[in-house]
């Protein structure tokens, strides 16, 4: 056992472990959970030479204050973030995102927000030191399930780093984020259940993503979906990204710590290729629906899986 | 038995058993869960994530980067499960209740027309059955109740209801794993712990497709076995 890690001096907002989810538990009431936005996550892992399915730390609008107490490591930070390194010596640098950094004894990692992104992720060469449950490290808060008892980090915990990092170079990758607010979908399973004016609004009008958005779902304000058929159906198995409707018309749209069941009709679902997208949406910003069919939906999962492997493949060291 | 093949986003399959909800169609969900979790572990189908069954559905979702849409569809749809040994996997249960904590059952009297025993000796004789676990960790959806006790949800939900609460709501009852809010009629609790999170190899006490019959126990009864879990 080695006694390497890093001290909570302010845990940030929403600051938690996790991996690419905790799967075959649906059916026992817990959702996959994981990293909400793959694509920064997989970036993480990969500069600092990890692979895919380590842990690291995921944070959301306001990160954490770390200082790393023992040890010698690499990190590094992606997503759109505002952080700055504070060495023993006192000198502070401003951080670049997607790329790796050296941290020695005594300094600290000042994680302050992020910007144009809701998300941002922390990793570790080697990984953090870390208790599975069901084959994951992913926390979902609501059950308390996972590492940290299933919380939060908060202030004072140690943040435990599994390897002595032994070499001093640095490596960078390029990795550029869409910037469209338009978010594909397909049509859900009761998308017969809106009105024909509600369906063409639904693809024709913004809707704002609100404050009341974590990573369980996020509500949307816009145009009131009507529904002709009933505001309840029978209570079914939920999917990610799944848009639901309640009663008061206004969508939903189901994150990574999901509900499993529900019981309200959905009128469509999003892509796997956007999904990335839309959960870095902040409050605030608007969004639009447009529809496309299923093998279109594959074929842009492919290409943005391809996209991630050549920003992986092209990483590279900073000389 | 298997009446629909949908695709329910990109990475997703909603199998649909018909539109009621009644144990012979819900036995025809859990022998296609039971039959897929077990391909999917034996390696003969890759990719699968999780399956979910409620009532009339059971819904299997995939890794978009090792499977598709059609590979799966194209295995349910020629795949034998009729003849699934469902009783091997069905557990029975006896889970003590106190109904000293029925908060709703005066209420409920009053709205039936029945004695608060009457509410409760239905409730312990009926035996229930899992149809799905879900919303939150450990949840069971069970039923079916004799339709003299049928009642709607609370006009106004509670903000909190305590762990263990059981509750019913037409045929079905509940039991709330966590402090929650929630509209069902309350007429008892339980002292079982129904998720353990520290217990990986078997989280959650019940499965879907499990039967359950209630066992009324005292408030000191209630106590103890708390404290002993």
């Amino acid at each position: 056992m080695n006694n390497n890690y890093f001290e909570v001096l302010r845990p940030g907002i929403n600051t938690t472990y996790q991996d690419t989810g905790r799967f075959d538990m649906q059916h026992l009431g817990v959702p996959p959970s994981g990293c909400m936005d793959k694509k920064s996550f997989l970036v993480a892992n990969a500069i600092v030479g990890n692979e895919k399915y380590n842990g690291v730390i995921e944070f959301a609008y306001q990160g954490p204050l770390l200082k790393l107490i023992n040890g010698k490591t690499k990190i590094a930070i992606t997503g759109d973030v505002n952080f700055k390194i504070i060495y023993k010596n006192k000198e502070i640098i401003e951080g670049d995102c997607n790329r790796s950094y050296n941290l020695n004894e005594g300094d600290q990692i000042d994680i302050l927000a992020t910007k144009k992104s809701a998300y941002g992720y922390l990793s570790i060469e080697g990984g953090f030191d870390l208790e599975s449950f069901c084959s994951s490290v992913s926390t979902l808060t609501v059950a308390q399930i996972g590492p940290n008892n299933g919380n939060k980090i908060k202030l004072g915990d140690k943040i435990k780093i599994k390897k002595i990092n032994k070499n001093n170079n640095n490596f960078k990758a390029s990795i550029s984020y869409e910037n469209t607010n338009v978010i594909r979908v397909l049509k859900g399973p009761q998308y017969d259940y809106f009105s024909e004016e509600s369906k063409k609004n639904f693809f024709s009008h913004l809707y704002k993503i609100t404050n009341l958005t974590d990573r369980m779902g996020t509500r949307l304000k816009g145009k009131i979906l009507k529904n002709i058929v009933n505001t309840n159906i029978r209570s079914e198995g939920i999917t990610k990204g799944a848009i639901q409707v309640p009663a008061d018309g206004l969508p939903i749209i189901l994150l990574t710590d999901y509900p499993t069941i529900g019981g309200y009709p959905k009128i469509a679902n999003v892509i796997s290729a956007d999904y990335d997208l839309l959960v870095q949406k902040i409050p605030g910003t608007t969004i639009l629906f447009k529809c496309i069919d299923l093998k279109e939906a594959q074929q842009l999962y492919k290409d943005r899986n391809k996209d991630i492997s050549k920003i992986i493949k092209n990483i590279e060291a900073i000389s | 038995m298997l009446k629909k093949l949908n695709n329910i986003g990109d990475s997703a399959i909603v199998c649909d058993f018909g539109d009621e909800v009644n144990q012979s169609i819900n036995n025809g969900v859990i022998k296609l869960f039971n039959f897929m979790r077990r391909e999917s572990a034996l390696g003969n189908i890759k990719g699968i994530l999780n399956c979910t069954p409620s009532y009339n559905k059971l819904i299997v979702s995939f890794d978009l980067e090792i499977t598709n849409f059609q590979n799966v569809f194209n295995f349910i749809n020629s795949a034998n499960f009729k003849d699934f040994d469902l009783d091997h996997d069905r557990k029975k249960w006896t889970i003590p209740i106190c109904y000293e904590f029925g908060i709703d059952l005066t209420n409920m009297g009053k709205k039936l027309k029945l004695d608060k025993e009457e509410i409760i000796s239905i409730h312990s004789k009926s035996i229930f059955f899992i149809y799905m676990i879900g919303f939150v960790p450990g949840h069971p959806f069970m039923g079916d109740l004799d339709s003299k006790i049928f009642l709607k949800r609370l006009k106004t939900p509670r903000v909190k209801v305590p762990p263990g609460s059981v509750g019913i709501v037409e045929k079905f009852c509940n039991i709330y794993p966590y402090e929650s809010p929630g509209g069902w009629n309350i007429v008892g609790r339980t002292p079982i712990k129904l998720f353990n999170n520290k217990n990986a190899s078997k989280p959650s006490l019940l499965s879907p497709g499990d039967t359950i019959k209630f066992k009324s126990i005292s408030k000191e009864e209630f106590e103890s076995i708390k404290n002993e879990q």
